[in-house]
């Protein structure tokens, strides 16, 4: 099944944009990224797991969930919903934040805007764009990642990821 | 204060110098000619990115030479890589997820 990913960095304008094409209706997909326990069976990347403490879709709503590895290392993520527009866009801040959803000193904000559009054969495209407010966002992976070898970067790249 | 391969791109002076300097290795004073700021403030733009490590200089006779570092360079898409990889495998998951729905 062809999906045409695409993941377009802009650099320049901190910018990564990211479209994937999905065998299944907007209603289903929908469901799958606005919905606590669709959201934790597959935003975790392995070997995290994606655990969500709270969960409130709404406008000014937060969802606080943790990136937990096999290790029990956990990075808390503290995303809120800046705007919503049923079945077919939303918004997002992120950054990250202890377990109790305090964002941590300094962490650097990310904003994401997903859109989703009906196509042929009852499919769905998702397409996104990740602003980084700025670059100490991708510094935290690169300090991490690239000094303290693969190990480490694995879990930086999560705590990145958790971000967006 | 931070240097990296990021804070060297996050400037659009900078980033308008590497562009030149992958072209072809150039002395301050040829750089500078390419800018309507000052020379100092081109140099300061050059300094930071030698912090950076994203550039070398050479001397070479009386000249000094400006070089871009491909190997600091390539720390972003390395970066890149792997943040594409991770939104590959969670989509193919999402597939499966979606598959079961």
């Amino acid at each position: 099944m062809i999906n045409n990913f695409v993941f377009e960095p802009d650099m320049a304008a901190k910018k990564i944009t990211v479209t994937r094409e999905f065998n299944a209706p907007v209603e289903k997909v929908w469901k799958a990224w606005t919905e606590a326990e669709l959201l934790d069976k597959w935003v975790g990347p392995k070997p995290f797991k994606a655990v969500t403490r709270m969960m409130d879709f709404t406008v000014g709503g937060i969802w606080l969930y943790a990136m937990i590895g096999p290790d029990g290392q956990q990075f808390w993520v503290y995303a809120k919903f800046t705007a919503i527009e049923n079945g077919r866009a939303f918004s997002s801040v992120g950054m990250a934040c202890d377990g109790d959803g305090n964002p941590l000193p300094d962490s650097p904000k990310s904003y994401r805007d997903t859109k989703f559009s009906p196509i042929d054969g009852n499919r769905t495209k998702v397409g996104m764009v990740i602003t980084f407010e700025d670059e100490s966002t991708i510094k935290m992976f690169v300090e991490g990642g690239f000094k303290e070898g693969s190990a480490m970067s694995l879990d930086q790249l999560d705590e990145l990821l958790a971000l967006e | 204060m931070r240097r990296d391969v990021f804070q060297a791109i996050a400037d659009p002076t900078r980033r308008a110098i590497l562009t030149l300097l992958v072209v072809q290795a150039m002395t301050p004073n040829a750089l500078a000619e390419h800018f309507d700021s000052t020379r100092q403030a081109v140099s300061k733009h050059i300094k930071i990115l030698t912090e950076c490590e994203v550039v070398t200089h050479k001397q070479t006779g009386r000249e000094i030479y400006y070089h871009v570092n491909p190997e600091k360079m390539k720390e972003i898409d390395i970066w890149l890589e792997r943040f594409r990889k991770m939104w590959e495998d969670r989509f193919d998951q999402l597939d499966n997820l979606l598959n079961e729905l």
